[in-house]
């Protein structure tokens, strides 16, 4: 047992890079290929865990095996067609990913979207922030209780408010999840009459039922004593490694850029940005659920206030002609549900970007994992990578 | 001759009667999760779903026995066989009522705990013999767990003996039915001593909260993670036979068996033990799951020292009171 008490002692110091050599000459660790057919692996992510018993010692995380090309796919198509291709990265907020894209190609033309759009962007986004967290919340019980047992009971009653938000978005857009209702310079499709009523009984029914999820989660001492402590990941560490949101804000680290560098209409409504100290995954949990309430209180607070006019700058866009980015380079970056979601973007005239390159908030939280997983159980890095969030989608690309 | 004749005729009734109940036992889980969960649960086959169970056996039975490479063929065979075995084998010694009772062993109760021991043998011999790390963990987990919790559920179990000075169930129930139910007087002890036996019992039957070894955000499917077919339906049978005949047990040890009012002992007997087994299940589709170091602590921390003072307790209000 003293190799044991050594090697742990040797994870703690030492940065995740040393090779396994170093901590486990002897070769008396057990290599576990956790993922990438694993139940708890949101996806097809890999971690090889080197474990002594239980605990892990070393853990080196693979990504790649969902990787479909999708930004050399965007260099080939032109920039109107690239918006449903983009929609499939983060499968499980499509909308962001779309505002994402052609906010950089605005950017880069020039354009001015109306405000009517902007506002219509904006409640999407928030909308989308719910359906996001909530099927976090559903999974991360998952994790947490499995899929026979408690943790499925909280899943599918997530699962049935997210139905409610992709039902609403169905409605304007004719697609549950992969929407392309974005365009270069505003949205395809306006919101139908009657639309708003809707969406504010379906979110009044939501925020009651937050308070449920919440008395199942936080208020559970299973829970607590699950989270609480585990995982922690320091803030120092989360802005070296280029974590953000939910993660970040967890860590202690005050930053939104739905505050900090308003995009759409977030400069025209109050966003109070949420944040935890803890930086352990009890403290990701109360952010996100924190910011459950907060997208439900900005959504009814701008569902009715939206304003009149067009929804698109001019004409809508729709021949390749019509989108003609002039040389140049560009970065743009918003906040999705898992963090920054950034689109860099070098254009040589031509009706298709020279490079086009996606910076997926889930990568840099899956970057963490090699310094946080070293010292916990098996148990424990099952609720570890659940609480990061991760969307192999957006990772792999 | 004779008396094997009968005790084969004994045991075959007991099974078949025991898996139709488990059966349905199945089919009733379902229905519940299913209403907890806002959802409908199996609808299609038979009334209500009631023939799912009968649908998934058939379609257990039907597929591809696979042989993990390199995994130990004979243990790897015998496991899911000793696991229902073990399982069914408790069942011989529960009295459903006054006459029903298949053996009225004198060491009624020590026969059962012992079979729930034995039990934890085919679940390590599971996890070694398939030769993956999956299932190595879930049975090394499963091994601490179920000896741990051996001890709080003797000491749970202890007390019903203490106060009625009898291993033997039928003599428990006579007891109860004679003076009071152990969980309504003495209540002091009757009740701590029922909540003890029935958390070490999910923990003995690898339930929610403490399903530890199957685990399956974690471990897969733990130890059962590389068996198909018919080998994964034994051990999934033997979870539940497991986790009624534990029920029956509660009910017989401190819930006075199949003592009750204008109905016949039997129909008591099986309502008691079905709401204990729903309670269960209630548990079950409402929890999170323990990690196993917290399992541990609560166990040696909490249970155990909680169960020899109550077993002291009973020793010493037998003493002065009985």
């Amino acid at each position: 047992m003293s190799a044991v008490t050594n090697v742990l002692q040797i994870t703690r110091r030492v940065d995740p890079h040393m090779a396994i050599d170093a901590y486990d000459p002897e070769a008396e660790l057990m290599l576990l290929h956790f993922g990438p057919q694993h139940p708890s692996t949101h996806g097809v992510f890999r971690m090889d865990l080197y474990l002594d018993g239980e605990i892990v010692v070393k853990a080196v995380p693979y990504v790649g095996y969902l990787h479909r090309a999708v930004e050399k796919l965007c260099e080939r198509l032109t920039y109107v067609q690239v918006t449903p291709v983009v929609d499939k990265n983060d499968y499980v907020a499509p909308m962001t990913n779309e505002q994402a894209i052609n906010m950089a190609f605005e950017k880069m033309l020039g354009l001015e979207v109306p405000r009517r759009a902007r506002w219509i962007r904006t409640i999407f986004a928030e909308m989308q922030r719910v359906a996001s967290h909530l099927l976090w919340l559903g999974t991360f019980a998952l994790d947490l209780g499995g899929a026979l047992g408690g943790g499925s009971t909280v899943f599918v009653y997530c699962f049935r408010e997210r139905e409610m938000i992709l039902d609403l978005f169905e409605e304007v857009t004719g697609a549950r999840f992969h929407y392309n209702t974005h365009t270069i310079g505003g949205n395809r499709h306006d919101i139908p009459a009657g639309w708003s009523a809707k969406v504010r009984s379906a979110f009044d029914l939501i925020a009651a039922r937050i308070e449920e999820y919440e008395t199942m989660t936080l208020c559970n001492r299973i829970f607590v004593e699950r989270t609480r402590g585990v995982g922690v990941l320091d803030g120092e560490l989360a802005l070296e490694l280029g974590v953000t949101g939910p993660i970040l804000r967890a860590s202690g680290i005050d930053h939104d850029l739905r505050r900090d560098a308003p995009f759409h209409a977030y400069d025209e409504v109050k966003v109070n940005v949420v944040t935890a100290t803890g930086g352990d995954c009890l403290a990701r949990a109360e952010v996100r659920l924190g910011e459950l309430r907060e997208s439900i209180r900005l959504v009814l607070a701008m569902i009715d206030g939206i304003p009149e006019g067009p929804i698109n700058a001019g004409r809508a866009i729709k021949q390749p002609a019509q989108a003609k980015i002039p040389a140049g380079q560009s970065y743009t970056a918003i906040e999705t549900p898992r963090g920054e979601l950034g689109t860099y973007v070098i254009a040589d005239g031509s009706p298709n970007a020279y490079r086009l390159k996606i910076r997926p908030p889930s990568l840099h939280a899956l970057s963490a994992l090699p310094y946080i997983l070293p010292g916990v159980t098996v148990s424990d890095a099952v609720a570890i990578l659940g609480s990061l969030d991760p969307i192999m989608g957006e990772v792999d690309r | 001759m004779n008396v094997i004749l009968v005790a084969s005729l004994y045991a075959v009734l007991v099974i078949s009667v025991l898996l139709t109940v488990t059966v349905f036992a199945l089919w009733f889980e379902r229905k519940f999760a299913a209403r907890m969960q806002s959802r409908l649960g199996p609808t299609m086959v038979g009334p209500a779903g009631l023939l799912q169970p009968v649908a998934d056996a058939v379609k257990l039975m039907q597929k591809e026995d696979i042989r993990p490479e390199g995994a130990d063929w004979g243990l790897f065979n015998l496991a899911p066989i000793l696991a229902a075995l073990c399982a069914i084998g408790a069942a011989a010694v529960v009295p459903f009522s006054p006459n029903m009772v298949l053996s009225d062993l004198d060491l009624g109760v020590l026969y059962v705990l012992a079979i729930g021991a034995v039990t934890v043998l085919p679940v390590f011999t599971a996890g070694w013999a398939s030769n993956n790390k999956f299932a190595l963990l879930g049975g090394m987990r499963a091994v601490a767990q179920s000896i741990s919790y051996e001890v709080p559920l003797l000491l749970g179990a202890l007390v019903p003996v203490i106060l009625a000075g009898s291993m033997n169930l039928s003599a428990i129930v006579r007891f109860q039915a004679e003076h009071h139910w152990l969980a309504v007087w003495p209540f002091f002890l009757g009740l701590p001593a029922f909540a003890l036996f029935m958390l070490a019992m999910l923990a003995e039957s690898n339930r929610i909260p403490f399903d530890i070894p199957e685990a399956e955000s974690e471990l897969v499917a733990g130890v059962t993670t590389e068996y198909t077919g018919m080998k994964f339906a034994l051990f999934y049978l033997a979870e539940y036979v497991h986790t009624l005949v534990a029920s029956a047990m509660a009910a017989v040890l401190f819930l006075g068996g199949w003592d009750g009012p204008f109905a016949p002992g039997l129909h008591w007997m099986l309502l008691k033990t079905f709401l204990l087994f729903a309670l269960v299940y209630w548990v079950r589709w409402s929890f999170l799951r323990f990690r196993s170091d917290q399992l541990m602590r609560i166990c040696w921390y909490w249970l155990v020292p909680a169960g020899v003072v109550l077993v002291a307790v009973a020793g010493v209000w037998v003493v002065y009171e009985g």
